[in-house]
């Protein structure tokens, strides 16, 4: 095991910052050295992790990709090469899926994307009390979601004595629908998905507000600058780097919307609020004679390829806005 | 700083971190009655929108079914139902899904802050050659769904290889991928990078072997983020879902978060509400007492994706 690093790597590498971890080593190596100087003990501190991740992360990244392409029922898997994928692309509820994500992505996005931004700034701003706020902005994040889900189901009651209709009441407003109806159903569930997630939002936009340097704030006043526009000019430029990350991992995110959809509407009525990865729950695990596991993994991986070239493009896109 | 009066003022503004406003613009009244409205505003909107359906879920837990069903927004017009907070602990056995509840988070929060530390510890501290390529591969791992995992994960635990003995209904199947949270490890990572080398060199010239060093040294300096790590640890699994609804199957082992959707089923509204108030009850306290690791660990999460 000894033989497997070069010992004239001691001469190569003078990064000195691995110091600590050769003054453990001699310099001439056998395996007997190699425990003593501490080879062993480092790698016991590591199996740890390298056999939970092993087995619950690298292997069934690999096993994906083998599943994709086999027609598994548990006994005897057969390879059928691309069949999964054409299966999938074949489903008549496929297109209804993605637009239904897309959609919600697009939605969570209008309701969710500004709004934290502008708490935040607001925040910042605070003299007193300003735990007060990021304590209220958080609490949402903080219950489970199953439960959040389920109280706002309670919320959503579409008769007129339901919570939201009787609120809307007051003001000659309603009863409104909520879940039952296609038009509604996708709108209310990103209302309470944007309501369970915008605190994280705030606070990681309160961390990168911090960051800003003060010096240009002090210098655009000097210039007689307005409140707007040192807004405009100086703080959202500031945060223009977690502004474009928070967008990807939103999007991201809710490309993978699963709970709100289950919990809520199981994907009705008729199929409106049915999403990528109810379609791959479905596959696997909705019917209870067996799942088609297959057909599932391939509908993950071609979510993850579309995730992964989309985030690529992405950055490409926006890193070419800001070196302008 | 040389305009400001008073010290009150000082010492506010300088907390204030970044100062889009500055002191002397802060004396200008339309500005500070603009701003200030507007935080007064958001304030309220805050209190509605993040303590109102709480507060209104506190309400609803401890009155009659009937009158939630009649009158949502009314407070108490026919007196409380204290009846339903038992009802739901015992007969609906909330009391026992929320110890199950409990289990799965303590053994979630030792798998993962076990990993992590010594996961960390060795990436950092030790830095063997390979660690380069380790910390690769943990990072590839950030950057794949978690929906990839779903369907290969749950075949593994329902036929493991090697052994010929499934996981279904064991804790085990909910505790151990756990552990498999790059995002911990590197966060880990990170901190003792910027732990002073020079204590580590001290110990170990005063005879302290890996061991000592990562027990001793290490770990008592690491409480801050051992904070971090063990409040996110804890929700996660308090919030987690699908995982153990595929893998707990049997109803007596199953989490709180699992049972709630068919508790609905069960039982009347008002114990229902019961039920989820006891539910939310643990992160939220959690939350109001570790309130700055949770604050600090989101900003930190923000800060490590970028």
């Amino acid at each position: 095991m000894a033989t497997v690093e070069p010992i004239d790597a001691y001469v190569t590498d003078s990064e000195p910052s691995a110091m600590s971890g050769r003054a453990y080593r001699r310099a001439r190596r056998t395996p007997v050295t190699w425990v003593r100087g501490g080879g062993l003990a480092t790698l016991l501190f590591l199996l740890p992790m390298l056999f939970v991740f092993g087995a619950f992360s690298w292997y069934p990244i690999v096993r994906t990709v083998i599943m994709s392409l086999e027609h598994t029922n548990l006994v005897q898997p057969t390879f059928v090469g691309l069949d999964n994928f054409r299966a999938v692309l074949n489903d008549p509820l496929l297109p209804t899926a993605v637009k239904n994500t897309a959609y919600f992505a697009l939605l969570a996005l209008i309701f969710g994307y500004p709004v934290p931004l502008v708490a935040a700034v607001l925040m910042s701003e605070v003299r007193r009390f300003r735990g007060v706020y990021s304590a209220l902005a958080y609490l949402p994040v903080v219950i489970p979601p199953v439960v959040a889900v389920l109280l706002w189901k309670t919320f959503y009651d579409a008769s007129p004595t339901g919570v939201f209709n009787t609120i809307l009441g007051w003001v000659h407003l309603g009863p409104y629908p909520w879940l039952q109806s296609q038009q509604t159903a996708l709108p209310s569930l990103v209302l309470e998905s944007t309501w369970a997630n915008a605190g994280g939002t705030v606070i990681i936009y309160l961390a990168a507000l911090t960051g800003v340097n003060r010096e240009l704030y002090e210098a655009a006043s000097v210039d007689g600058a307005s409140l707007w526009r040192k807004v405009w000019h100086i703080t959202i430029p500031q945060l223009r780097g977690v502004l474009l990350l928070t967008m990807i991992l939103q999007i991201i995110g809710t490309a993978q919307v699963f709970l709100e959809p289950y919990l809520f509407t199981s994907g009705g009525p008729a199929n409106a609020t049915i999403t990528v990865l109810l379609m791959i729950y479905n596959y696997a695990f909705g019917n209870s004679l067996g799942g088609d596991y297959g057909n599932a993994t391939a509908l993950s991986l071609m979510l993850a390829a579309f995730l992964a070239v989309f985030s690529l493009v992405y950055l490409r896109l926006t890193r070419s806005w800001s070196g302008k | 700083m040389m305009f400001v009066p008073g010290r009150r003022r000082a010492r506010s503004v300088e907390a204030s971190g970044p100062a889009l406003i500055g002191p002397d613009e802060w004396r200008r009244r339309r500005l500070r009655w603009g701003v200030g409205g507007a935080q007064a505003l958001l304030l309220i909107g805050l209190i509605v929108v993040g303590l109102g359906p709480l507060l209104w879920l506190a309400k609803s837990a401890i009155t009659p079914t009937n009158d939630t069903i009649s009158y949502p927004m009314a407070f108490f017009p026919h007196g409380a139902a204290w009846g339903n907070l038992r009802e739901a602990w015992t007969e609906v056995q909330v009391g026992k899904y929320f110890w199950n509840t409990v289990v799965l988070a303590i053994g979630s929060w030792f798998v993962q802050v076990f990993i992590a530390t010594t996961a960390g510890f060795a990436l950092s501290v030790l830095r063997p050659k390979y660690a380069r390529a380790i910390t690769a591969l943990l990072l590839t791992t950030l950057f794949v769904p978690a929906v990839v995992l779903l369907v290969p994960l749950y075949i593994e635990i329902v036929h493991p290889p090697l052994i010929h003995h499934s996981f279904i209904d064991s804790y085990w199947a909910v505790w151990l991928p756990a552990g498999a949270s790059a995002f911990n490890v590197v966060l880990m990572q990170r901190f003792f990078d910027n732990l002073p080398r020079e204590i580590f060199e001290a110990a170990r010239i005063d005879g302290a072997g890996p061991f000592r060093l990562f027990w001793s040294v290490v770990l008592p300096m690491s409480k801050p983020i051992l904070g971090v790590v063990s409040v996110f640890a804890v929700l996660a699994s308090w919030k987690d879902f699908l995982w153990p609804l595929l893998v707990l199957t049997n109803p007596d082992e199953q989490p709180l978060s699992v049972r709630l959707p068919q508790i609905q089923a069960q039982t009347s509204l008002g114990v229902f509400l019961a039920s989820l108030f006891i539910a939310s009850l643990v992160p939220i306290i959690g939350f109001l007492i570790f309130q700055r690791s949770f604050l600090r660990g989101t900003g930190l999460g923000g800060a490590i994706k970028g």
